[in-house]
Formats: C-alpha cells, structure tokens, sequence
C-alpha cells in the first residue's frame, strides 16, 4: 500500500525511514481514516504550514505539538475548511476523509464541518442561549425539531462531555452561568451532538483549571472508542497522557510524527528531542 | 557617592534632571483644573438649557398643569389662545415610531449585508453611502421632498389607494385623509429615509464587535452563513442593534427641518395618514416667529422642554438596553 508518511523535503533519508517504521505496523492494518496529503497553507506570500502528509487512523488520538506559531492551529483549521472562511488563506495538496478530498469541488464544506467538529481554545458558548439550546444547537441546523429526539441526544451529548450530572436540574438555565470548565464541557457536548466522525480539539485545556483538565481528558480517553481525535496541546504530559500518535510542528514543518510512545521516549530529531525536554519552544 | 547614580553603572542624562519644583505642584493643579472645568461646563449647559426651557415654559405650565398641558388637545393661538401639546406630542411619536419601523428592517438588512456578505470594497462604498445620506442637510433633504418625493408619492401611491378605498371601502375614508402629498405619511417616509444610516450605522457596528470565536464556532457546528447569522452574530449583537434603534428613534423625534417642510402643519386633532399634521419640532420653528403672545411663546418653550424631557429618556433607554442586553466579555469567561 501506499506510504502516508509525513514528509518536509528538508528531511534527511534516514529519518523518513524512521518515521516510517514508526507509523507502519498500524497503517499496514487499516487505512487512515482521515489524512493530508502535500497539504499547504498559505497567508498571501506567507507560509502557515509547508507540504504536510499525515494520516490520522480512525478511533486513535493524535496530538500536534510544537512551539507557538509553528502552524499546528494553520493546520487544524484546514482539516474542517476552517480557513474557507480567511480571506487570504490558501490551501494547496490535499485533505482526504475517508479518500475524498473535501477541498474538492463537489463538496459542501457545510456538510465537511458536520462530520469533522471543532473545539476550540476558549470555551464558545452562545451567550444568549440556554445550555439545552447550545447542546442542540447543530441539531436545529439541520432542521431536527422533534422535542423527544433532541432530548435525548442532549442528555447523551452532556453524558459524553461529563456534564450531564452537573446540569441535568438547570438545562434550561443560561449556558453563560456555567463555570469555564463547564462551559468547555459545553462546547464539548455540543460538537458531540451532531455525531461527529472526526473531532478536532485546538488546545481545549488551555484556559481551565488541573480539575476540568482531568476530566477533558478522561472525556478523550472515551470519546476515542468511537471517533477520531485530532488534538492540538502545549503540555507535553497531556499529549503523552491522552494520544496514541504524535505529530511534533516546527516553524510551519512536520518533523517528526509517530506513536506517541516512541516520540516521547526515543525521539529521531534532535529539534523534537528538545521541544519535548523543554529545551526551546 | 553621588545620589543621582545610586544605581551604579554609567551615568544616566536623566540623573540630576529634576523637574522643578513649581512645575510639579502647579502643573498638575492647572491640568486637574482646566479638565475638571471643561467637564463641568458641559454638564452645566444642559441643566442650563433643561432649566431655561423649563422657565420659560414655566408661564403656561402653571396655566394649564404639566400634566393637563401635555393632555390638551386643544392648539389654538390665534382665537381662543388655548395651548395643548398633546396634538404635537402624538404627532411627533407616531411619524417617529412609524419611520423607525419602517426603517429598521432594511437598515439591518444593508448592516447584515454590509458586515458580513460584502467583499471590502463593496462594503466600503455602501457605507460611504449611506453615510453620504446623513451627510445632507436635513433642509434639502426637505426641498427634494416637496418638490419630488411629495407629488411623486401623491400621484402614484395615494391617490390609487385614495380612489380604490373610495369606491371599496368609503368609511375608512376621514382615516385616510385628504392625499395632498403634504402630510403625516410623507414626513414618515421621508423621517425613515434620514434615519436609516444610523440605524444602519449604529447595527453594523454590533454586528462587527461580536467575537470571531462565536462565529467560528457557529461554522464549525456546520452552519452556513445565514445560520450563523441567526445563530451566532444576531443574538450577540442583540443589544447593539437594539440600542441603535431606539438611537435613531431619538434622531427621529428630534428632526426638524424636513418634517416642518413636509408635514402639512395642521394643529388641530384628529390626524390622517395621508392628511397634514405637526410634531413637536415642526410647530416650535413654525411659530416661534408668530408667538406675540407671552403664552403662546411661554406654551412653545414649554414643548421644546417635554421635547428635552422625551428624548432624554429615549437617549436613557438606548444606553440602559445597550448595557442590559448586550454580551459583556467578563460574562462570557
């Protein structure tokens, strides 16, 4: 089969090998379920990320780490079409979910958006509805009104997120009253409500509390049962904690990507070795 | 060792420039000063006018009662030499509130369209456009409206509805009124037309401030654009528009010019739609000239000051729903 190995051109022979011997044992067993192929970005002249080839299996979680402004986000976003909505974002290569390129042209990115949610940094409640109504919210979009049915995937979305217990007595209750790492859970339960295939996470710990942490990775540790899990972190002990493959960014590049296993404990690149042991970024 | 360089190292220029002494204590007593007096003056000049106008006005408040003042329908000051301001009072809210309804809808929709459909340079030239529209003076905004839009909107638009409610429906007729041209429907249209950049405006920006990451998280429930409008953007920006609105009412209430020319001024009640009426700036800057009587001028100055009062609480009500409604970021996390 072919080889879905991530590639910068900068790289030396060996490393792709390395990396290579990494990532087959699995990708020989099932084909990624999502992956990029020579994917760019680019912000008029400049570059968000340089010819990324990754593949993301289906029910794993790999994390992307690396520096700030190293692209991880830039990249994350071209997974759902995030950047259709930047003006001056270009994307090259390919995205493929399930071997269709969703950059294609006969594709909706509305539909694409569907199958491949996003959490993002900041908990995103909408401000001015009730916390039923935001868990529903995507429900609604595609024309769901039936009282029963959304009840009931409200409360399976809130179990998902592992909020349900918390709010199950003020469901009707604004979604702004609850606390940040709640309302993270929230925005959690809400992207889970529409059945997402593919979930993409873009630092969802980063403005909570060691406690709300916990649980947003406990959340991923079960989540990964039955969907794919792209997830951006600054802490390396998350990303090892909660990923199966890692995927190290630098300067817009992929050096380095892998179980997460063999990245943390015997990295190939000396820039992944440093990152991780907190040498720079 | 010196004490200008306590620090050690090199010597700084600035050491040794101390700034003198008179310099410190006065400087900033003047500028405390000047600040606080400017302030004030301001402050000073609306209570000022709030209580000039009430004075004035004080001659036929006492005559009649504020209250019994504001209820009089009675605007008599060649004959009788009764006033009440009730006639003015319902004139000036109902064109307001009218002009304000029809005005809304399509300023949000230039707002929305203007925000978030247009590509830069065309939201650019809508909104210099439409700030080109608040840009004319309001008294030729009224000499278009006697000398095209009035005889326009009498040839086209009334009279068929004149002349189908006269052979369908004859009893609905004194609601009408007599389609002239020159009337409450015409200083309306032409109320709404002025207030529609501000409302425009004054959406637009609500719609601007609301966060990047409510509509992207919109997006990324897959919602398309005018979902995320409704689901994201609209709601947020709730208290803005609304605030906006109530805005645009006040610059409504407040128009002068333009109504004056295009209202008819009729003083005595019952108003028509189509017929002449007056509002509460119309018949100050009618009469003023006229107002010999001291109760006449006293009763005038006694409407620009319910005029004062009126839109102080609408401009009250604006700032109170903006703050109310609106999303604070200290709410959000």
């Amino acid at each position: 089969m072919e080889i879905n190995i991530m590639k910068s051109k900068d790289l030396p022979e060996e490393t792709l090998k390395t990396v290579h011997s990494n990532m087959e044992n699995h990708d020989i067993v099932m084909k990624p379920r999502m992956e990029t192929k020579n994917l760019t970005v680019k912000y008029g002249q400049a570059y968000g990320v340089k010819n990324i080839s990754l593949p993301f299996k289906d029910k794993t979680v790999t994390a992307l780490i690396g520096p700030s402004g190293c692209g991880k986000t830039t990249f994350l976003r071209a997974l759902n079409r995030m950047h259709d909505l930047t003006r001056e974002a270009k994307i090259e290569g390919e995205v493929l979910l399930d071997n269709k390129n969703i950059y294609d042209e006969d594709i909706n990115p509305v539909n694409i958006r569907r199958k491949i949610g996003m959490v993002f940094q900041k908990p995103t409640p909408f401000p001015t509805m009730s916390i039923y109504d935001n868990v529903v919210a995507g429900l609604k979009l595609v024309g769901i009104r039936n009282r029963s049915l959304l009840d009931e995937v409200c409360e399976k979305a809130l179990k998902q997120a592992a909020l349900f217990e918390e709010v199950k007595d003020r469901l009707k209750t604004p979604a702004v009253s609850l606390s940040g790492g709640q309302q993270q859970r929230l925005s959690i339960a809400r992207a889970l409500a529409v059945e997402p295939e593919v979930l993409l996470m873009d630092e969802p710990t980063s403005s909570l509390d060691p406690q709300a942490t916990l649980r947003i990775e406990e959340l991923i540790h079960v989540l990964k049962k039955d969907i794919t899990i792209i997830i951006i972190t600054h802490n390396m002990q998350q990303a090892a904690r909660v990923s199966d493959k890692t995927a190290f960014f630098y300067v817009g590049d992929l050096i380095e990507a892998g179980d997460t296993n063999t990245i943390f404990t015997n990295p190939k690149e000396k820039q992944t070795e440093d990152y991780i042991t907190g040498r720079f970024g | 060792m010196d004490s200008d360089n306590a620090g050690g190292g090199a010597p700084s220029i600035l050491n040794g420039r101390k700034p003198n002494i008179l310099y410190l204590w006065l400087g900033d007593k003047i500028f405390t000063t000047v600040v606080v007096m400017l302030g004030a003056s301001i402050i000073m000049l609306a209570l000022g006018m709030a209580w000039v106008l009430f004075d004035e006005g004080s001659l036929s408040l006492r005559e009649y009662g504020f209250i019994n003042f504001i209820k009089g329908k009675t605007w008599d000051p060649a004959v009788q030499l009764v006033f009440g301001a009730w006639p003015f009072i319902f004139g000036t809210v109902i064109t307001s509130t009218m002009a304000l309804l029809i005005a809304f809808f399509p300023a949000l929709a230039v707002a929305i369209f203007s925000a978030e459909y247009a590509p830069p340079w065309l939201s650019g030239i809508i909104d210099n456009l439409v700030q080109l529209i608040a840009a004319i003076p309001s008294v030729v905004i009224g000499i278009w409206g006697i000398f095209v839009l009035a005889p326009w909107l009498r040839d086209t638009v009334y009279m068929p509805i004149y002349l189908w409610t006269e052979l369908n429906q004859p009893g609905l007729l004194p609601i009408l009124g007599n389609p002239i041209g020159y009337g409450m429907a015409t200083a309306t249209i032409v109320l709404a037309l002025m207030i529609v950049p501000y409302t425009t405006a004054l959406a637009k920006d609500a719609i601007k401030s609301v966060p990047k990451d409510q509509r992207e998280a919109s997006w990324a429930l897959g919602s398309t654009r005018w979902e995320v409008i409704r689901m994201a953007v609209l709601p947020y920006a709730r208290g803005g528009i609304t605030a906006g609105a109530i805005l645009s009412l006040g610059r409504a209430i407040g128009e002068t010019m333009a109504v004056a020319m295009l209202i008819g001024n009729k003083n005595t009640l019952p108003f028509s739609i189509f017929g002449a009426g007056a509002t509460m700036p119309s018949v100050i800057v009618n009469e003023f000239r006229e107002a010999v009587e001291s109760l006449h001028l006293s009763s005038l100055m006694a409407i620009g000051f319910v005029l004062f009062i009126i839109a102080l609480i609408v401009n009250l009500t604006a700032a109170y729903i903006n703050r109310k409604l609106s999303i604070g970021g200290g709410q959000i996390l």
